[in-house]
């Protein structure tokens, strides 16, 4: 799937300690949200996904509004197509690696299918070998992989990653990054990165979003040499 | 030695059981997963039974599903019989004694699913329904497994609305509670003793199990 569509996000939410208001866009490629926590960066990707509802604004992926104030339009979880990587990667504690990556996969595709997808996409993440194991068996690394897994399999029109890679050791954290920027590169599809890891947003962002208590201070491309913040500058590429 | 009303006893039991279930587990489920006007007062109404007086209850009932209410009077024409002092109306005593534990037992169990795999779920394309069924319940079922455990032991030995409502009919409407009362009174204290006995021992080994179910389980149980 290579639609060009980028992703608009206005939202306008009163928080308890502040009010969200932010607008940016996000091209195909991985664009990170950067930020001191508690600056909105996760309420900011619930939006995007459905989970919470905006105050005010406008979210559309390419011509398809998700959620408009004005409309007023506000389109169900389910039907976003967002592939939401949750920090703690939420995987069904009752269901296998397989039945875990299947169950994104769309349901009018016969079951034998889902199944062989799933296995396929279990595969390429390297975790194969796990299908029919439940994820209390899993290490860190390899729950990481079935989620991305399941992410990737329900062929998602963006992609969210709410901080996936922090519990995870260096060595791991780069091949796994290195696979999803494949695979992103691949798909084509706009992709938000929340993380408070500089080398995290070097390795895999095309472009950073700054938050601070819930504005957009800065916007600039991943490799701009004006790039002033110094735990990304010395990161960076 | 009649142990007809130990039979009916548990064949009432039975059918409440289903009933609770099938209305307690949607009530849970909306009180557990939505946040509407009047939630509040639905929770009270079905915990009231849990307190209110049985003979306040029956009469409830009565006025409810009595034959000249709307509803009894939808039924018997529907089936041809009354619910009030009949089998069904012991069905529904011993429903609505049961009801609040199911309710409140669910809801608990629901509750306990970490929302994140809710919304896992459905960014992963599920309905609300599709998560419901798919994610909550089956982390549920050890929960509800209990909350149905519990329900039966309540429902198999109901006394005052089963006497308001279905009555004390021998042979038609006469539980083991309503035997065991009867047979106490005619000073008849064997026939008590055996049914006193077999309740006694069903409802602690439903209380035994319900314990096994629900205690704090190792992470990797599942």
């Amino acid at each position: 799937m290579s639609t060009d569509d980028k992703l608009s996000v206005h939202i306008v939410l009163a928080t308890r300690s502040f009010t969200l208001d932010v607008a940016f866009e996000v091209q195909p490629g991985v664009t990170v949200l950067f930020g001191p926590s508690g600056s909105g960066k996760s309420r900011t990707l619930g939006c995007i996904a459905g989970i919470v509802r905006p105050d005010r604004g406008r979210i559309s992926l390419g011509s398809d509004v998700w959620f408009d104030d004005a409309g007023p339009v506000e389109l169900p979880i389910h039907r976003r197509r967002v592939a939401y990587v949750f920090q703690s990667l939420a995987l069904f504690p009752h269901m296998t690696a397989e039945e875990n990556v299947s169950y994104g996969i769309g349901r009018s595709i016969p079951k034998a299918e889902r199944r062989a997808t799933a296995h396929d996409m279990l595969a390429r993440m390297r975790v194969g070998h796990l299908a029919d194991r439940k994820p209390h068996t899993f290490s860190g690394g390899e729950a990481q992989r079935v989620a991305l897994a399941r992410a990737f399999a329900m062929k998602p029109r963006a992609l969210l990653l709410d901080e996936p890679f922090s519990a995870l050791d260096a060595g791991v954290k780069l091949e796994l990054l290195a696979e999803v920027g494949e695979w992103l590169a691949r798909e084509h599809i706009p992709a938000l990165l929340v993380t408070h890891h500089a080398e995290e947003a070097s390795a895999l962002g095309d472009q950073v979003v700054m938050l601070e208590k819930g504005r957009v201070v800065r916007e600039a491309a991943i490799d701009d040499p004006t790039l002033s913040l110094p735990k990304i500058r010395a990161a960076a590429k | 030695m009649d142990l007809d009303p130990l039979l009916l006893s548990f064949e009432v039991a039975t059918i409440a059981t289903l009933l609770a279930a099938v209305i307690g587990i949607a009530v849970a489920a909306l009180l557990a997963n939505y946040r509407f006007p009047g939630r509040d007062l639905v929770d009270v109404v079905f915990t009231a039974p849990m307190v209110m007086p049985p003979t306040v209850l029956g009469y409830y009932v009565l006025v409810v599903l009595g034959r000249r209410s709307v509803l009894g009077h939808a039924f018997e024409s529907l089936t041809g019989t009354s619910i009030v002092f009949t089998v069904t109306g012991a069905v529904v005593a011993a429903t609505i004694g049961a009801l609040p534990l199911v309710v409140k037992s669910v809801r608990a169990a629901l509750e306990q699913t970490d929302p994140t795999l809710m919304l896992a779920a459905r960014t992963l394309g599920a309905t609300k329904l599709r998560a419901f069924f798919t994610v909550q319940v089956p982390l549920a079922t050890r929960g509800i497994a209990a909350a149905l455990m519990l329900a039966f032991a309540r429902a198999v030995g109901d006394f005052g609305v089963t006497l308001m409502v279905a009555g004390d009919i021998p042979g038609k409407t006469r539980t083991a509670s309503l035997a065991i009362y009867g047979a106490i009174q005619a000073q008849r204290e064997r026939e008590a003793t055996l049914m006193v006995v077999i309740l006694t021992v069903t409802v602690l080994a439903l209380l035994y199990a319900v314990g096994k179910l629900t205690a704090r389980r190792e992470p990797d149980d599942r």
